[in-house]
């Protein structure tokens, strides 16, 4: 008898596959697992591509529309590369009572970015959430995986001038993967 | 003989931990909940324990961590000697001051929060209990306040009717928003013959405005994982998930914490307490899909597809998770077995309302005072929740409406604040019970607005499966949109009420079902807003089309 690898060899050799096979073999390969190597997959990538899912897909032995479909359902998992910063504005009830939709605008208009898209320079993302459960601090907004409280269209608009020109963009970039946020 | 049940010794370990608590003068609880946590109290934890051993006073003082202290809006929060002594705003720096003032309270006055207030003495706590008093990251706190001692009883002295009994009795309903009585959920799925039935706890907490589910997962992990394994045991399951959105990071790494110390004492996995029965519990990760708090469509996600609801019936408790029976019950339903068990069905059965029994944890925030996490008995009405203990609104302005059901709830006016908080009450003024969000609004806000805001929701979380929830939404959108413009006719008055019946009554799911209820309710008590905007035209007809905004890339 000779030894048949039943699972597909990863995209490249970079030892990141490691992880996410380490994910799919946890859960036996399992059709279940899909979500959550998907889960894996962005948190150690970033973000999810074709060759990612079709990958995934194959491993564990799912019809690769079915791993897209639910790629694409779900809000959570991003289809496109994150920039160097992150800012997520809360737009939760109690955000928007107290003037989220403000913040979002004053955003858009300072860096011209909508939301879910990043800067044509690469440097910031921006993206909603429907809420961090942070209600006490409305209105929030996360900028790189920090929580700011009671924020106005102004401060919001300065605390990303800070961060954007400010810091080494790919330092922090790295550690924000390996926060998995 | 000790040999008989020799696992019950993990009880001593609670016994001796009440007695090196003992020890100690002074217990020092830092909140490490979300709202806290955000607020930085983690540095105020570390500087708290590096100034009490400088001070030499380590073997009177006890810092630690704890969970949900409840006022989220003023953390971080720290709390001595289970909530004698209160303190808001607290940072790092004011380490030195803090521990000064235990002797002279005159040393942190500015700190210095009242524990007197109706904020703490008008609410009862049964689901959060321990939240507070212990640290959520050690098994062995939770041991030392009783915990796991329900399900030992549950194993040890009553039959899996019994249990079931015993919750029907007690009158838990559903603490989902539904409200559908626990006990006979349990009983169906224990009635199905399966040799292979699940449990799945449901903390997809998707509400906007809602943080009940989150606080008790992070507060008190171990009791949702008692409350699932006792209803394994009830109904026979031996595999339990719990489904948690992956948007909160701290409730996941919480949970995780807690199965592995679960597992290690063996109050999870085989054999447990030396009896036949075993139970296990995996995590599932949520992805953003507000619709996946839905029974049937959380099933699909738990098996690994896109959440996408199904009929019913048949119901999960017949054909769930791979076809097999299956009990689904929210976080805080879960959280209140372990009492009713330990304490009895009539402790429970004397606390609400005749229909509606026990406490609900509500989410209290928007334009109030004290926002935060309450947890209040059922039958409380809404003004004592929103002037006494929520303090009533800032800057004394008049109270508009509170929102309560997010989504699928609706806007209650001022004149029915005397309402009782129960199920039927909220129900018969066009709201819901909801999981427990509850939006305070003052006389700024716009209700017209605001039922455009959960409309926009329901549309992007609309899985685009059935029609009217699909281009219903989109076109109430759309015509909302107009009367938020000012360019709305007679005309679309009348449109948008007839789709907003078409909606509630064609879709196929409870988002569906529910989704033009914040439309619905603001017509009904705030009619004047939506006339105010109509122009006084009569042009014909044309209708709207917009794009669906699912299904896409990301």
């Amino acid at each position: 008898m000779v030894y048949r690898n039943r699972h597909p060899d990863p995209p490249s050799d970079d030892k990141r596959w490691l992880i996410i096979n380490a994910t799919m073999r946890r859960h036996g390969y399992q059709a279940d697992a899909l979500i959550e190597t998907l889960h894996t997959v962005q948190s150690v990538f970033g973000y999810l591509d074709k060759p990612t899912i079709e990958f995934v897909a194959d491993s564990l032995s799912l019809p690769k529309s079915q791993a897209y479909g639910v790629a694409t359902f779900y809000h959570f998992f991003s289809m496109k590369p994150m920039g160097a910063h992150s800012c997520v504005v809360c737009t939760g009830t109690a955000c928007y009572i107290k003037g989220s939709d403000a913040i979002m605008k004053s955003i858009t208009n300072a860096f011209d970015v909508t939301d879910g898209e990043t800067t044509a320079d690469g440097q910031l993302s921006l993206l909603t959430a429907r809420c961090l459960g942070a209600c006490g601090l409305a209105p929030a907004v996360v900028v790189d995986g920090q929580v700011l409280a009671h924020m106005t269209p102004e401060t919001t608009v300065d605390a990303l001038e800070n961060v954007t020109q400010a810091a080494p963009a790919e330092e922090q970039a790295e550690e924000r993967v390996s926060d998995g946020a | 003989m000790g040999l008989e049940r020799e696992q019950e010794r993990i009880f001593e370990i609670g016994e001796r931990e009440r007695v090196r608590r003992s020890g100690y003068d002074y217990h020092i609880g830092v909140c490490v909940g979300s709202g806290c946590h955000s607020a930085n109290s983690e540095a105020v934890r570390d500087a708290l324990q590096v100034e009490v051993k400088a001070r030499g006073e380590d073997k009177r003082c006890n810092v630690r961590g704890v969970g949900c202290l409840g006022l989220c809006g003023s953390g971080p929060i720290v709390s001595v000697n289970d909530e004698s002594l209160l303190y808001h705003h607290v940072k790092a720096a004011d380490a030195g001051k803090l521990l000064d003032s235990f002797e002279d309270h005159e040393a942190a006055k500015d700190l210095m929060l009242p524990h007197d207030t109706p904020f703490f003495t008008r609410q009862v706590r049964i689901v959060r209990e321990n939240a507070g008093h212990i640290d959520p990251d050690r098994i062995e706190d939770y041991l030392a306040v009783d915990g796991y001692t329900a399900f030992y009883k549950a194993l040890t002295t009553m039959t899996p009717s019994d249990i079931i009994n015993e919750i029907n009795r007690s009158g838990l309903r559903g603490r989902g928003g539904a409200g559908y009585p626990t006990g006979l959920k349990w009983a169906t799925v224990a009635k199905t013959e399966s040799n292979r039935k699940y449990i799945i706890c449901n903390g997809d907490e998707g509400d906007p405005g809602a943080f009940m589910d989150r606080s008790v997962m992070e507060s008190d992990p171990h009791r949702v994982l008692e409350g699932m394994a006792i209803a394994g045991y009830a109904v026979g399951a031996q595999m339990g998930y719990i489904y948690v959105r992956a948007e909160y990071p701290l409730a996941i790494d919480r949970l995780k914490n807690a199965i592995k110390q679960a597992r290690r004492y063996n109050v999870l996995g085989h054999n447990i307490f030396d009896t036949p029965f075993s139970f296990t519990v995996e995590i599932r990760l949520g992805a953003g899909a507000f619709v996946c708090g839905e029974e049937t469509a959380l099933i699909a996600s738990v098996e690994g597809q896109r959440g996408n609801p199904r009929p019913r019936p048949p119901y999960p408790a017949a054909s769930g998770l791979w076809g097999q029976p299956t009990l689904i019950n929210n976080v805080e339903t879960f959280a209140s077995v372990a009492p009713i068990i330990r304490k009895g069905s009539d402790w429970f059965a004397g606390i609400g309302t005749e229909k509606s029994k026990g406490t609900k944890v509500f989410a209290l925030s928007g334009k109030v005072n004290n926002i935060g996490l309450i947890e209040v008995p059922m039958g409380i009405t809404l003004r004592e929740i929103v002037y006494d203990i929520g303090g009533g609104i800032p800057e004394n302005r008049d109270f508009k409406a509170v929102q309560t059901g997010g989504p699928s709830g609706g806007c209650i006016p001022a004149e029915y604040l005397d309402t009782p908080v129960d199920y039927e009450s909220l129900q018969t003024l066009g709201s819901i019970m909801g999981s427990g969000g509850m939006i305070i609004m003052d006389d700024t806000s716009s209700m017209v607005d605001v039922a455009r805001y959960f409309m926009e929701f329901s549309m992007t979380e609309s899985c685009g499966k059935c029609i009217p929830c699909r281009t219903g939404t989109a076109h109430l959108l759309a015509l909302l949109d107009k009367f938020v413009e000012g360019t709305a006719t007679a005309r679309d008055l009348q449109l948008l009420e007839t789709l907003c019946d078409v909606v509630q009554n064609t879709s196929l799911c409870g988002l569906g079902k529910s989704a033009p209820n914040p439309v619905v309710s603001t017509l009904h008590y705030f009619r004047d807003e939506y006339l105010a905007r109509i122009v006084d035209t009569d042009e014909f007809f044309v209708p709207v089309v917009t794009g669906h905004s699912n299904g896409g890339e990301r």
